[in-house]
């Protein structure tokens, strides 16, 4: 686990915000609790975090995530320009 | 939401579009990850079908620190400071030895998974405990706020910190390979966003696409700037907007600023690269090892540390040859014994070739 999670220096990994206990929060990793700092963040709980090399380095949209997909399929169905 | 994006048929799709436009492009991204699902969903040999030739370039942390900041890290290791480091960095050769070499030696080289890591080890011992700061933006502002938020007394830090954009500049203007196109690294981006990459698109009129790490991330960057150049376009866009703001995190900024300032360096198979590098401000200075252990370093000032012989690691981050064109490459350098530090690093491009066996 902790190769794949931090084997990669760029590699980062989203986890769901527990509990946060100021500037350490408990993240989960689908099942796998690890705790990560969130300095860098303006998190709450519930909210979906990257994490890299133990802090999260941004907020994930998970709006976002679902419109991406969203997205490809209108610039696929529009792309004649 | 994974598997969405690993979704077979929309791949084809995006795919088949990429060949409709009928263009022969090179590009290049700068990530390791990117370079992961390049090759281990084969996705560089479907590219290639459709006319798109993706290099790596200087795109892996451990790979661009350079053979002089491997031997400051052994220096003091020999000298007996407790040397904290990520995994990736152990078996990477210096110009002498690598920091694996010198644990089983005797030295105190000890694994971190990330900063707090290392300040807790050094909490929990008298020795003076230095960690090797490796890696770009997305990584440096850890460092920054373990520092800010105070560390013991007996931690220092050796920074090998380097910023992106200025090496994308550095290899635009060396002009050594034709860039259709820049796939920007997501992660690195969702720190500085997509403000910093704009002036590649302004002055050099390349496309830019910040993308992130699943394979339709990837396709679907291809083909954004595939039209771009169709269209005769150069800008920045985001691909990875769940992640990537425009702004970036500018919290995550402003922590990295406020204990790093830019200098020139060197990067391995580059020349010193104006503004490229981060070392720590001077308020910081107790903490800096450069300053510090300034007597035990002195040694190593003028020296020349040569590549290792016959590796190309060099020109693979600079993108003029890939992984498998190295005449060592599987042969006298495999992940067991390697030669360089692309084969060592799980970002390099060579360990990943070699690991999937194929060249996408
Ligand atoms: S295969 Fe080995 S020797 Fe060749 S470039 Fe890669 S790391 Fe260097």
């Amino acid at each position: 686990m902790s190769l794949i999670l931090f084997g990669l220096m760029c590699l980062a990994v989203p986890a769901k915000v527990v509990r946060i206990k100021g500037d350490v929060a408990e993240v989960d990793f689908g099942g796998v609790v690890k705790e990560a700092n969130v300095s860098l963040v303006d998190t709450k709980v519930g909210e979906y975090v990257i994490i890299h090399a133990g802090y999260a380095i941004q907020t994930l949209d998970k709006k976002e995530a679902e419109e991406t997909l969203e997205m490809f399929r209108e610039i696929l169905g529009d792309s004649h320009a | 939401m994974k598997y969405q994006y690993r979704d077979r048929e929309m791949g084809e799709r995006i795919l088949q579009k990429i060949g409709d436009l009928d263009l022969e492009l090179t590009l290049m991204h700068v990530c390791g990850t990117h370079q992961d699902t390049l090759i281990r969903h084969g996705l560089q040999g479907l590219l290639a079908d459709v006319g798109v030739d993706i290099r790596q370039g200087p795109g892996c942390p451990v790979c661009v620190t350079t053979p002089k900041e491997i031997e400051e890290s052994l220096l003091l290791a020999k000298n007996g400071k407790t040397i904290l480091v990520f995994g990736d960095m152990l078996k990477v050769p210096g110009a002498s030895s690598s920091l694996s070499q010198a644990k089983t030696e005797g030295c105190d080289v000890r694994v971190v998974y990330g900063v707090d890591d290392g300040v807790r080890i050094a909490r929990g011992i008298d020795n003076d405990c230095v960690f090797m700061s490796i890696g770009f933006e997305t990584t440096t502002p850890s460092s920054a706020a373990a520092l800010k938020a105070k560390t013991p007394d007996n931690f220092y830090v050796l920074t090998c910190n380097r910023l992106v954009p200025p090496a994308l500049k550095a290899i635009v203007q060396m002009g050594e390979i034709r860039l259709d196109g820049l796939i920007e690294p997501g992660h690195v981006s969702t720190i500085i966003g997509s403000e910093p990459y704009r002036f590649i698109s302004e002055e050099y009129g390349i496309p830019q696409v910040i993308a992130g790490f699943e394979p339709l991330d990837l396709l679907m960057g291809v083909y954004m700037l595939a039209k771009q150049k169709m269209k005769g376009e150069s800008k920045v866009e985001i691909e990875y907007t769940r992640a990537v703001r425009e702004e970036g995190n500018p919290k995550a900024v402003e922590v990295m600023d406020s204990v790093f300032e830019p200098t020139d360096v060197k990067w391995r198979g580059f020349p010193v690269i104006p503004d490229s590098g981060q070392e720590l401000r001077e308020e910081y200075g107790s903490k800096n090892a450069r300053l510090v252990f300034e007597d035990i370093l002195a040694e190593l000032e003028g020296r020349e540390f040569p590549e290792p012989e016959g590796c190309l690691c060099g020109e693979v981050l600079r993108g003029i040859v890939t992984s498998d064109e190295c005449p060592l490459f599987g042969t006298a350098c495999t992940p067991e014994s390697p030669v360089g530090p692309c084969m060592v690093s799980a970002e390099g491009s060579c360990n990943i070739v070699y690991k999937y066996g194929k060249m996408g």
